[in-house]
Formats: C-alpha cells, sequence, structure tokens
C-alpha cells in the first residue's frame, strides 16, 4: 500500500463516518458518541502506555476534572461552553503536570501504583466536596452551541465529537513522526539510551503524561455537555482501569486500537446488559461484571498484542516513501587535528570497598583513534561509564574541548559531541532503521511537540531524514532503511548504532567493545568502517577486549589492570611490554 | 481534641495499621516471587470476614461455591495440560491438589453451617474455605500466562478483582457485616484504657510477620522462595520449579489475608467490595516503606493507619482523600531521595 492509497482509505472512512447519522438508529448514534468519547481519553492512554511505557490507572481522574470544570463553570457560573473547554483544559494540565512531576521519576510499578492513589484522592475529593455537589453531582449542564446553533441532539453532538476525534488521530499520528516522537518511542529503551542521544528522559515523560491528560480533558468536557449531567462515578479508578482495558483490547501500540478498543468494549458491555437478563434473569445485574471480567482474562490470556496488531497481519504492508532529496544538517566545527580533544587527570571510582579506576589519566588528541584495552575486570567499563557520563569519578577531573564535563548529566556531555555505542546494544526492536538513526540527529534538531504534531517541522526533517539515510549509506545499510532494527543480525545491530551515534555528528565517537559477539566477517566489515572513520578524520576511543581487532586499527593503546593504567603507547611498544604481557597471558615463568 | 480522644484514635490507628502490614506483607511475597500485583488481594480478606459472618448467622457462606467453581475449573485446565503432556500418571495426584484438598473444607462447612459452632471452629472453617482460592486462582488466571509482562499481568489482576467483588455481590449481597468480638476483655494501663481486641490485632501482626522472617531466613522453602524472587532462571537451573514455588507464595500470603480478615471483621463493617479500599491503603503503606525492608513496611503501614485514623475524626468525608493525597509528598520525598541510584529500566 502506498502512502496514496493509505490516504485514500483514511478520506474513504472519514465519509463513512460522516454519513454514520445517515445509516444509523438514534440509539446506534448515541453508542457511537459513548465510543467517540471514550476513544479519545484511550488514545490518551495508547500514547502514555502503550508507546511511551508508563501505566496509568488515572486517566478516568484527568476526564473527571475537566467535566467538573466546564460543569460548575457552566451550570453553576453561567459561563460558555467554550470557557468551559479552556477552564477544563488549564486546570486538567496544571494538575498533571504537578502531578507528573511528582511520579514521573519513580520506577515502573511504583508510578502505575500511585495512579491508583491519586486516582481515588480525586474521587473522593468530587464526592466531598459541596461545591461540586458531593455525590449527587452538578446537573443542568447546558448542551455546547456554536454561534447559537445548540449542539443538543446527539446527531449534531455526532459531528463535533468525531470530529475532535479525527483531529486528535492525525494531530498524534504526526506527532510520533516526528522528533519528540521518536523520543516519546525510545522511552522504553531504558534511561541509559535515551540519555545518550542527548534525550532528557524526565521532560518526555512529563510532555507525554500532560499530552495524554489535556486528551482526558477534551474527553471529559465532551462528556459533560453530552450527558448534561456530572458526578463521581464516571471518574473512579475502576473507569480508569476500564480505560485501560480498551486499550489493551485495542492494541497498546497503535493509536487506532483506541478507537477499536473503544468500540468494542463497549458495544460489547451494551450487548452485555441487553442478552444477560435472558439467560440469567433476576441475577443479571451482578452478573455482568463478572461476565465482562471473565471475557477480557480470556481476551487478555490468548490474544496480548490487541486486536488492531492482529488485524494488521491480514492487511497489505505498507510502501515506505523514500526520504525526499534534501541538505543535509549543519555540521558542527570539527576540532583542529592533533590538539588535545578530551583529558582525564587522576580520575578514581569506589564500589564500596572496590576501586574499580585507581588514579587513571589518559589524553585523547583529535583525528587520533585511542584503544583502551585490559584483560576482565581491569575497569575499562567503569572508564567508559566515567567518560559517558554514566557514571561519576569520585575524584579526579575529565574535560572536553576544553570544558570541565567530570560531573554533568549523561545527556549534557552527549550535547557536547560524545557519541557512544553499546556493548549489549540498545536498540528499540519495533523502530525501523531510519527512525533508530534519526533520533541520533536529536540533538542537531530543534522543532518541539507543537511544530511536530502541526507538521511544521518538515523542512527541517527533510534535512535530518537526508542526514540519516546518508548515515545508513556510510554504514552500509541504506537498502534496509525501512526494516525494523530488531530483525537485523548482531553485527548489522552495532553497525546500526554506529549511524546512530554519526548522525550526532559527534567531536569523539565511544565505543563499547564493538567486536563482541560478532563473527569474523562481521568484524571485518566493522574494521572496514572504522578504518573509513578515521580516514575522515573522525577521533574515536574504543574500549576492546579483543587484542587482534584492536591493534590494527588505533594509532595508541592506553592498557589498565586491576583499576589502575599500567602502561600506554603504540601497539607495538605494548605488544613487546612484559608486563602487559604478564597481565594477559598470567607471567611466562 | 484531649488526651483521651487522641490515644483512642492512636489505638485504633495502630490496629488498622496491623492490619495493612499483614496485608502489605502479602502483597510483597506474591510480587516477589511471581511478579503479579495481585490485586484482589484485599477481596480475599473481605472473603474471609464475610464467610465468618455467615457462619455465625447459621447460613451457608456463599464462598463454598466459589471454591467449588475455581476447584473444578483449576482440576479440568490442569488435566488438560496433563493429558497434553501425555502425563496421566501424575493425575492422581492434581486429583487430590486441585480437587480434593480445596473441597475438603468446602465439604466440612456445607455439613456445618446451621449448627451452633464455636468461635474458634467458626473461625477454622473461614480460614480453610477461603485459603484455597487465591492458589486456584493462581492456576486458572495467572499460570497460563506466567511468562507475560508485569503491565499485563496487573491488568488481569485488575479484571480479576472485577470478577470477584461481582461475584461477592452475588454470594453475600449488598449489607455490611460486622462480626463478633473475637474477646471483650478492656485492660486499664496506667489510666490507659486498651482494648483485647486491639492487643491481639497488634499481636497477631507481630507474630505472623515474624513468622514470616523466619521461614523465610531458616528454612529451605523460604530460601527457595527468595531465590525464586531475585531470578526466575537461576532458580529454575539449581532445580527450584517457579510454578511451585509460586502456589506456596500464594497460599502463604492467602493465610496472612484471611488472618486480617478475621481480625478486621469485629472492628470495621465489611462490605463485599470493602477489599479494594483495605488492599490498596496496605499497599500505600508498603510504598511509603518504600518495599524494601520489613521494619520500613510497618512503620509506613502502622502510618497510614494512624493518618486514617486521625483523618476520620477530623473529617470522616476527606478520610480517603487524606490518606492517598499523603501518598504523593512522600513519593516526592522517594524521588528525589532516590534519583542517582535509579536502575535502567528497560522494557521489550
Amino acid at each position: 500500500m502506498t502512502g496514496f492509497q493509505l490516504r485514500l482509505a483514511g478520506a474513504a472512512a472519514i465519509l463513512l463516518l460522516a454519513l454514520v447519522p445517515v445509516l444509523l438508529s438514534p440509539f446506534s448514534i448515541t453508542l457511537m458518541n459513548y465510543i467517540g468519547i471514550y476513544a479519545l481519553a484511550v488514545l490518551g492512554l495508547v500514547l502514555l502506555t502503550g508507546i511511551g511505557g508508563m501505566l496509568s490507572f488515572g486517566q478516568a481522574a484527568f476526564v473527571g476534572i475537566a467535566a467538573y470544570a466546564t460543569a460548575w463553570l457552566t451550570a453553576r457560573e453561567g459561563y460558555s461552553p467554550w470557557l468551559g473547554l479552556l477552564l477544563g483544559l488549564v486546570l486538567t494540565g496544571a494538575v498533571a503536570a504537578i502531578l507528573g512531576a511528582v511520579t514521573l521519576r519513580l520506577g515502573g510499578h511504583f508510578l502505575s501504583l500511585s495512579t491508583i492513589a491519586w486516582g481515588l484522592a480525586i474521587y473522593f475529593l468530587f464526592g466531598n466536596l459541596s461545591m461540586l455537589g458531593q455525590f449527587n453531582g452538578i446537573s443542568d449542564v447546558p448542551p455546547i452551541s456554536i454561534g447559537g446553533f445548540a449542539l443538543a441532539s446527539s446527531v449534531r453532538l455526532y459531528y463535533l465529537i468525531w470530529l475532535m476525534l479525527v483531529a486528535a488521530l492525525v494531530l498524534a499520528a504526526n506527532l510520533l513522526g516526528s522528533r519528540e516522537g521518536r523520543a516519546i518511542r525510545a522511552l522504553r529503551g531504558g534511561r541509559i539510551m535515551v540519555e545518550s542521544l542527548a534525550i532528557d528522559p524526565f521532560r518526555i515523560k512529563l510532555a507525554t503524561f500532560v499530552i495524554a491528560a489535556l486528551l482526558a480533558a477534551l474527553s471529559g468536557w465532551l462528556y459533560a455537555h453530552m450527558s448534561r449531567f456530572v458526578s463521581p462515578a464516571p471518574f473512579d479508578v475502576e473507569v480508569g482501569i476500564l480505560y485501560l482495558l480498551m486499550a489493551m483490547v485495542g492494541g497498546m501500540g497503535h493509536l487506532l486500537g483506541a478507537v477499536v478498543g473503544a468500540a468494542i468494549v463497549t458495544v460489547l458491555k451494551n450487548s452485555i446488559q441487553d442478552y444477560l437478563p435472558l439467560i440469567a434473569p433476576g441475577a443479571s445485574g451482578q452478573l455482568e461484571i463478572v461476565v465482562f471480567a471473565v471475557l477480557f482474562i480470556l481476551l487478555l490470556q490468548r490474544a496480548r498484542a490487541g486486536i488492531v496488531p492482529f488485524a494488521l497481519r491480514y492487511l497489505p504492508a505498507l510502501w515506505p516513501s523514500a526520504p525526499v532529496a534534501a541538505a543535509s544538517l549543519d555540521r558542527r566545527p570539527q576540532p583542529e587535528r592533533g590538539k588535545p580533544l578530551l583529558t582525564v587527570t587522576g580520575a578514581m571510582r569506589r564500589f564500596g570497598g572496590l576501586v574499580a579506576v585507581n588514579d587513571v589519566g589518559l589524553e585523547l588528541r583529535a583525528g587520533e583513534i585511542l584503544g583502551l584495552i585490559g584483560p576482565n575486570g581491569a575497569g575499562k567499563t567503569t572508564m567508559f561509564n566515567l567518560i559517558t557520563g554514566t557514571l561519576s569519578p569520585d575524584r579526579g577531573q575529565i574535560t572536553f574541548l576544553g570544558d570541565d564535563i567530570t560531573r554533568h548529566a549523561q545527556r549534557r556531555i552527549a550535547r557536547a559531541g560524545i557519541a557512544r555505542t553499546f556493548q549489549h546494544v540498545k536498540l528499540r526492536p519495533s523502530m525501523t532503521l531510519l527512525d533508530t538513526v534519526l533520533l541520533g540527529t536529536y540533538a542537531r534538531t530543534a522543532s518541539g511537540f507543537v511544530a511536530g504534531a502541526l507538521r511544521l517541522d518538515r523542512a527541517e526533517e527533510a534535512r535530518a531524514r537526508a542526514e540519516a539515510m546518508w548515515q545508513l549509506k556510510r554504514v552500509g545499510l541504506a537498502e534496509r532503511a525501512f526494516d525494523l532494527a530488531g530483525n537485523l543480525p548482531l553485527g548489522n545491530q552495532r553497525l546500526l548504532e554506529i549511524a546512530r551515534a554519526l548522525a550526532a555528528d559527534p567531536a569523539l565517537l565511544v565505543l563499547d567493545e564493538p567486536a563482541a559477539g560478532l563473527r569474523a566477517g562481521e568484524k571485518a566489515v566493522l574494521a572496514r568502517l572504522l578504518q573509513v572513520l578515521k580516514a575522515e578524520g573522525l577521533t574515536m576511543l574504543l574500549v576492546e577486549h579483543d587484542m587482534d581487532f584492536v591493534m590494527g586499527l588505533v594509532d595508541r593503546v592506553v592498557v589498565m589492570d586491576f583499576g589502575s593504567k599500567l602502561c600506554e603507547g603504540t601497539p607495538a611498544v605494548v605488544r613487546r611490554d612484559p608486563r602487559v604481557q604478564e597481565a594477559y597471558l598470567g607471567g611466562v615463568a | 481534641m484531649d488526651r483521651e480522644i487522641a490515644t483512642i484514635l492512636a489505638m485504633d490507628g495502630i490496629a488498622s495499621g496491623a492490619i495493612y502490614l499483614l496485608i502489605g506483607l502479602g502483597f510483597v511475597l506474591i510480587f516477589a516471587v511471581t511478579r503479579v500485583i495481585f490485586v484482589p488481594f484485599g477481596d480475599i480478606a473481605a472473603f474471609t470476614a464475610l464467610t465468618l459472618a455467615s457462619l455465625e448467622m447459621g447460613r451457608r457462606p456463599g464462598t463454598i461455591s466459589l471454591v467449588a467453581v475455581l476447584a473444578v475449573l483449576a482440576m479440568s485446565i490442569e488435566g488438560v495440560s496433563l493429558f497434553r503432556a501425555r502425563a496421566l500418571a501424575r493425575l492422581p495426584r492434581a486429583l487430590f491438589y486441585y480437587l480434593v484438598l480445596p473441597l475438603l473444607p468446602a465439604g466440612l462447612v456445607w455439613f456445618a453451617a446451621g449448627a451452633a459452632l464455636s468461635m474458634p471452629v467458626r473461625i477454622g472453617l473461614s480460614v480453610a474455605l477461603v485459603l484455597p482460592i487465591a492458589p486456584l486462582l493462581d492456576r486458572v488466571v495467572f499460570r497460563p500466562i506466567a511468562d507475560a509482562s508485569v503491565l499485563l499481568l496487573l491488568t488481569v489482576a485488575v479484571a480479576l478483582h472485577f470478577a470477584l467483588v461481582g461475584l461477592g455481590l452475588l454470594f453475600f449481597g449488598p449489607e455490611g457485616v460486622r462480626t463478633q468480638p473475637l474477646t471483650d476483655a478492656v485492660f486499664d494501663i496506667g489510666g490507659l484504657v486498651v482494648n483485647a481486641q486491639t492487643l491481639l490485632i497488634v499481636a497477631a501482626s507481630l507474630v505472623f510477620s515474624g513468622l514470616l522472617f523466619l521461614f523465610f531466613e531458616f528454612t529451605l522453602l523460604g530460601k527457595a522462595l527468595r531465590a525464586t524472587a531475585v531470578n526466575r532462571t537461576g532458580a529454575r537451573l539449581v532445580g527450584i520449579r517457579p510454578a511451585a514455588t509460586g502456589t506456596i507464595a500464594y497460599l502463604l500470603a492467602s493465610l496472612l489475608a484471611t488472618i486480617s480478615g478475621v481480625l478486621i471483621a469485629p472492628v470495621t463493617t465489611i462490605f463485599y467490595d470493602s477489599g479494594f479500599l483495605i488492599g490498596l491503603k496496605a499497599f500505600v503503606g508498603a510504598i511509603i516503606g518504600g518495599m524494601a525492608s520489613y521494619p520500613l513496611t510497618a512503620l509506613g503501614a502502622v502510618m497510614v493507619g494512624l493518618l486514617e485514623s486521625f483523618a476520620s475524626f477530623w473529617s470522616s468525608a476527606f478520610k480517603e482523600v487524606v490518606v492517598f493525597s499523603i501518598l504523593i509528598p512522600v513519593l516526592l520525598w522517594r524521588s528525589l531521595s532516590l534519583v542517582s541510584t535509579q536502575e535502567d529500566e528497560v522494557e521489550e
């Protein structure tokens, strides 16, 4: 399927949606309205939980804040529903920003459990504030009106609801294809990978959290003016869980999963209400929730990924369009050849009683390749982590391009021009090669969330894509640009990581055991690539185990053993050093 | 508020804190061994209280049918999987564990209900009847998806909670119950009036958390459970079966839940859906304690109990708001103190 066919299918779907009021009964239209309203809240959850990896049970509370805000402002104070929308969005966004700032630093399960806690707190607050009518709620909420035209009937409201839903879907899809959207998709790769790309994971998480809350607010506003009445019950944590179930049924990783899930759950719930009394008269009220829960457990046991990924297998794959020709991104001025680039003096790091790195110093000049070698447990990886900012040293100083970076955060060091790869590759298996490399350009581009969602970033995006394609070509993976990173063999994944690092236009590339686990052929390809990069003048620090691989590549070698520097020099000198031979071979008695 | 009221509130708070501690420990136990955040855990405690109340009133508790249905379901699933694995020789053993053992107390209660039973017998029967529910649910619901992500397991646990609450309403009806006090004795310690009931709750909580500690520290089985919690694959390599340790974790945790159900039933009115909030408050306590150390978890649980008790005195309407919002400053403090030691969490 090409992009044109996809747009055609989208247009057909929108036409069908527009005809719904003509084709369906009034009752079905009301059902469609509920589906649309739920889908908006669930869309937020898909972004937050399915794509960003933050599990929240509190989405219903955000729906409630906006619903109550607009109900109070319109029914109690007599203002226009549109002001209610504004108040709802601002209030929900503010509450989400505060809650997010407090809870988003927590690890996985604590975060989700805390959402249950504050979700309940907000629910009980609704039920006990006399200003909000306590458990009786607020009635007589006016309908939304556009220029005197009141959207009181469900058919009229239908168009507003689905217009907003389609708009939200388009904006969300745009966002995910943009710079900040890629950062959201990378979040699940862990803090270290994300920070190595100069991305601030906390900022991205907070923004995603607020976006999800704003979608919930939109849903709450529509809900309040559709049902014309608000009470605490529809905003309980149980409903938050229902939203989560909708997302899981539809497919957590897909935006359309929100709509499909909301539709299936709403229709199913409705039909259970219809048919259960026929099967079990008398006990139907109690049994409804039981049947519902059991159906869900069965579904989650049998089809874990949800309906949309399942259906996508039977649809034709989307043919990606090749990136349009554009100028690559601007490059940073590379340091002058031979000038000191990175200087480490007296670095020390302890882990409890173990001194992993003890008073190690080294200097790296622009344009050279330095190898850092040593037997197992020599402290190479700790040294590597000190330089890239994953750890900070207990003592000593690290300067890069004349700046002291000793205590800088990892992402600040990445932004300063040190790019890295990982010994155990850190890639998002479900992202394409192109998107993976585009992540590398994060620090060189500037488009924000709004620009991404509104597609105001296209000029910059075209340049970034041209840059990414060029880097893929450099490592020899350009033909597979639209394959998924998870489908590559290990050797190619290493090359992909190098391409991602190169896309950041680094002044220094640090490689953590790049040859580990590679076959001979793959090693040769890697060595050739590094030689080409060296010829182009890129400075590299190579932490490596494999002596043959290192010795053929580097200008100088630093040897570490038991946390200390053993010696330093050209490969030929180091090879002859009796201390090195002893460290590696255990001494020639 | 004078000193007397403050004392009463404090004692109330410590008593509920002791119950939250038992349930919180159960949560941590099941999560550590099976990665399941067993949301219906509070429901198990509530079901025990409701079963006990039914027996007191001389009724047949609805829990019997729940256990029977679950036992038959678990047996059929086990039977099918044994048949597929061509291991029918293990069928008698499975029959004993999945059918006979759970149905034994159910049958006893079926015949004994209505007769005049002494309190210890009623309590014993209720505990024995409710005990198999969680392990059976584990077999039916969680074992088939044991390798799924924590997120999926959590969602399934939440759905399971809904099913149980619905069944609770069906079996026990909407009325709240309160059982007879375990003891009426009152002590006067230096002008301080202390209910023996409160002392009993605190003592039971201390004894059972102490026993749990001894079990984990000094028995081979306890060490096997801890090994499974640390690394499932590693545990399997040394011959520990994660499925079996999972069942034991569920049984132990169930025991904690049933005991807290028995303890809480005389002091609080329990409804079919009371379990969720009880469980959640226990969890708040565990989070305050960081879920890292037993003493801190105890402190957190007592803190939640005290907070709840004092908040309900000042404004009973807002007590839940207070208890659940207190989590936010606590989390803020924890997040600020934990930033540097954050682990790298990677999900696939």
